[in-house]
């Protein structure tokens, strides 16, 4: 039996415990400073008081009200006859002459806009009038050399915006703005409007039970076509919304995510067989294609679109090549990781039973590097997937594009919307099927290859 | 139970090797159709593509050799641009790791909140797993568009976007880690009467701690890549210098040719260091 030796040192003992404490308390109170000093440095560096000085909160209210409601733009220019009503101001959503939503009357000369709530809008012939309730008539006179507004006594409030040539007022109810030859009002109402279809389709503005009657009768709208295929091409080639281009753009986007990680996956397994210690032993050949590997990681996405798309051009072939280079990089590291790894166990039992070569590999190694190899390429699917978003914004295809190009207009927020809440959904529909298929592929989850 | 049979080992024999030839029948099939769709996926991609693959793939080395043949040519000139875009790429490096700081944060109170035995108000799991859902699949650059259009350019949009999502994917990641933490030290400390912050503070978070580090760590290579391209489309950094340096046309190739440079290194060794430190977290040193 061992003697246990008795003489330990305590006061020595005692020392480090209490230098391991004083480091540990160090520890506890130095990271949060560090980090408080690290992010007081970064609120100078980034000039957030600045931000918050040239942040324009009202974009974001735009932004917020488009999301939820559409605005119809009913306009007189006195250098043409008549009165222009279009929905978001756009040629393709104009409303055809005196066809106008009931709440634009005309009497007379005179048309009478009801914006809602006790708020009337009058284009005169000789003047524009707005009677605001709570407040009173306003009267805007348009003359050769510019405008004159006449408002009831007192201080003009903040919402008006007033000077000789032009007139501003923007009420809960609307926007009214006149210049010397225009008068435009926009009048805002809830939903996106003309969403299923535009003005000139003959199946605009009516309910989901008229046009299931319309579907079921018999009588052609369009000769020759049936209701339902007319319907559906209307939808689908809604100017407006441009259904039929946006389903393109998701699907391109998805085809850059599966052309780019299953290509990568394809491309990167026989070279990580060339770079795994087991089944290649020259070190020269093992170390190169480590170091190509290693490239293609370091030359980052951004680079390697930028460098494919000169070569080919704009669109979604380049996103994918672009795609496909990076994550050979990223698949060839972790799969040659996953065949150094293997058990030798299960070689070794098929080694004694007589197998060659390849009938180890195939029955001793693939077995257990094929989950991993698996679970990685349905991981990187779906983040290739958001990956593809931004590459299409770069390379000009796919939902990346449409959104870029909407926000970059600056209106139709609503579209953008849209393009939000489709590619939202499309990454999580991506995201349910790769877990989908790794559990029927694999079974069981595996936390491990996304830890990678 | 036994099982009755009256065939031999013969018979037995062939029903197997007929099994195996299905299967090997339907995988080769699936393989056959994947192989398909794989080729025709290339295809749409190829006739959608502005130029097609096979007139672009000997002018792959055009633009890499234009811009080393000007960067060679100006090589005295290389150190000083070097210089002049390391504050842009540490910009970059900066919205990476606040971002990634800030995103951590909130993925730890996200992931505690969310996790069986640990959270707060157990009957709220499946609202803060939705949340985390829902951040991890918006897309960085939505967010950062929008933002650009509500703040103008510059990094906090790109630093708002990236922590969003980091926040929504780190907390998936962390709450898979707490699912495995022993949950006896939190009894210990909830039997003296510690509060839920006390007993997250110093029961879980110890033992959690080196695998939240090493994700951490991953997440922030992987933001430094998304910060540079952020930039390309708007946000500051190197990515904003790069797309200035190539959107000039000719003349600028060695600026360009610096900034990949730089790009390159700093994201090679961002790469090594966290690999390496990260193989010490969860191995232990």
């Amino acid at each position: 039996m061992a003697v246990l030796e008795v003489g330990i040192d305590l006061p020595a003992r005692k020392a480090a415990a209490d230098k391991l404490f004083a480091r540990k308390r160090l520890f506890a109170v130095g990271v949060p400073v560090l980090v408080l000093a690290y992010l007081t440095y970064i609120f100078f560096a980034f000039d957030l008081p600045g931000i918050a000085a040239r942040a324009k909160l009202e974009n974001a209210g735009i932004l917020l009200a488009d999301t939820y409601s559409y605005k119809t733009h009913v306009e007189r220019d006195n250098r043409r006859s008549g009165i222009k009503v279009a929905i978001e101001g756009e040629a393709k959503g104009t409303y055809a002459a005196e066809k106008w939503p009931e709440w634009i009357r005309r009497q007379g000369e005179a048309t009478i806009i009801d914006l809602g709530s006790g708020h009337v809008v009058r284009f005169d012939a000789d003047a524009v009038r707005y009677d605001v309730p709570g407040y009173g008539l306003l009267t805007i006179v348009q003359r050769e050399d510019g405008v004159s507004l006449d408002a009831p006594s007192g201080p003009l409030p903040d919402w008006i915006n007033a000077s000789d040539t032009r007139v501003a007022l923007a009420t809960a109810a609307g926007r009214l703005t006149v210049t010397r030859n225009r008068a435009e009002v926009f009048r805002y109402s809830f939903g996106w409007e003309l969403f299923w279809f535009t003005l000139d389709s003959p199946f605009y503005g009516k309910t989901a039970g008229e046009l299931l009657a319309m579907v079921v009768s018999g009588d052609a709208v369009r000769p020759g076509t049936s209701n339902l295929s007319a319907m559906l091409s209307d939808f689908w080639n809604n100017a407006m919304w441009r259904h039929g281009d946006v389903a393109w753009a998701i699907f391109e986007t998805v085809l850059m995510a599966f052309l780019g990680t299953m290509g990568a996956a394809i491309v990167a397994l026989p070279l990580a067989f060339l770079s795994a210690r087991r089944f290649t032993p020259g070190l020269a050949v093992r170390l190169g294609v480590r170091r190509v590997f290693d490239f293609l990681r370091g030359v980052d996405g951004l680079i390697w679109t930028i460098v494919l798309s000169r070569a080919f051009g704009p669109g979604p072939l380049t996103g994918s090549l672009a795609m496909l280079l990076t994550d050979t990089g990223t698949f060839g590291k972790l799969f040659s990781e996953a065949l150094e790894n293997v058990d030798e166990k299960q070689v070794d039992g098929l080694r004694s039973t007589g197998a060659n070569a390849l009938q180890r590999s195939r029955f001793g190694v693939v077995p257990q590097v094929a989950p991993v190899i698996l679970s990685q390429v349905l991981y990187n699917l779906e983040s290739n997937t958001r990956s593809a978003t931004v590459i299409g914004a770069i390379v000009g295809g796919g939902i990346g594009l449409l959104l870029t190009q909407a926000i970059q207009t600056q209106k139709d927020w609503e579209e953008v919307s849209y393009y939000i809440i489709l590619t939202l959904l499309m990454v999580m529909m991506m995201d349910v099927l790769s877990g989908w298929l790794r559990r029927k592929l694999i079974g069981g989850s595996s936390a491990s290859a996304r830890a990678r | 139970m036994t099982l009755t049979t009256n065939a031999g080992p013969a018979a037995i024999k062939a029903d197997y090797m007929a099994m195996i030839q299905r299967k090997r029948l339907y995988s080769g099939v699936l393989l056959v159709v994947f192989f398909v769709l794989l080729a025709a996926g290339f295809n749409v991609a190829d006739r959608r593509n502005a130029g097609g693959f096979w007139d672009g793939l000997h002018k792959i080395f055009d633009f890499p050799a234009e811009l080393l043949g000007e960067a060679v040519a100006k090589a005295p000139a290389l150190p000083g641009h070097l210089l002049h875009y390391l504050p842009a790429m540490v910009e970059t490096i900066n919205i990476a790791a606040v971002s990634t700081l800030i995103g951590a944060i909130a993925a730890i109170a996200l992931s505690l909140l969310s996790t069986r035995g640990l959270a707060r108000w157990p009957r709220l799991i499946p609202v803060f797993r939705r949340i985390m859902d829902t951040m991890r699949a918006l897309p960085e650059i939505v967010i950062a568009l929008v933002l650009i259009f509500i703040l103008g350019g510059g990094p906090v949009p790109a630093m708002i976007a990236i922590a969003f999502h980091t926040a929504g994917a780190l907390g998936k990641l962390f709450s898979e880690v707490n699912e495995n933490a022993d949950l006896k030290p939190v009894e210990g400390l909830a039997s003296v009467g510690a509060s839920w912050l006390q007993r997250m503070w110093l029961g879980v978070l110890p033992q959690v701690m080196p695998n939240y580090l090493s994700y951490a760590l991953l997440r922030f290579e992987i933001n430094v890549r998304a910060s540079a391209i952020l930039g390309f489309v708007g946000a500051g950094g190197i990515g904003a210098e790069l797309r200035v340096a190539i959107g000039w046309g000719t003349g600028r190739y060695d600026a360009a040719a610096a900034i990949f440079l730089l790009l390159f290194l700093t994201i090679v060794a961002i790469d090594q260091v966290s690999s390496h430190y990260r193989n010490r977290l969860v191995r232990g040193s």
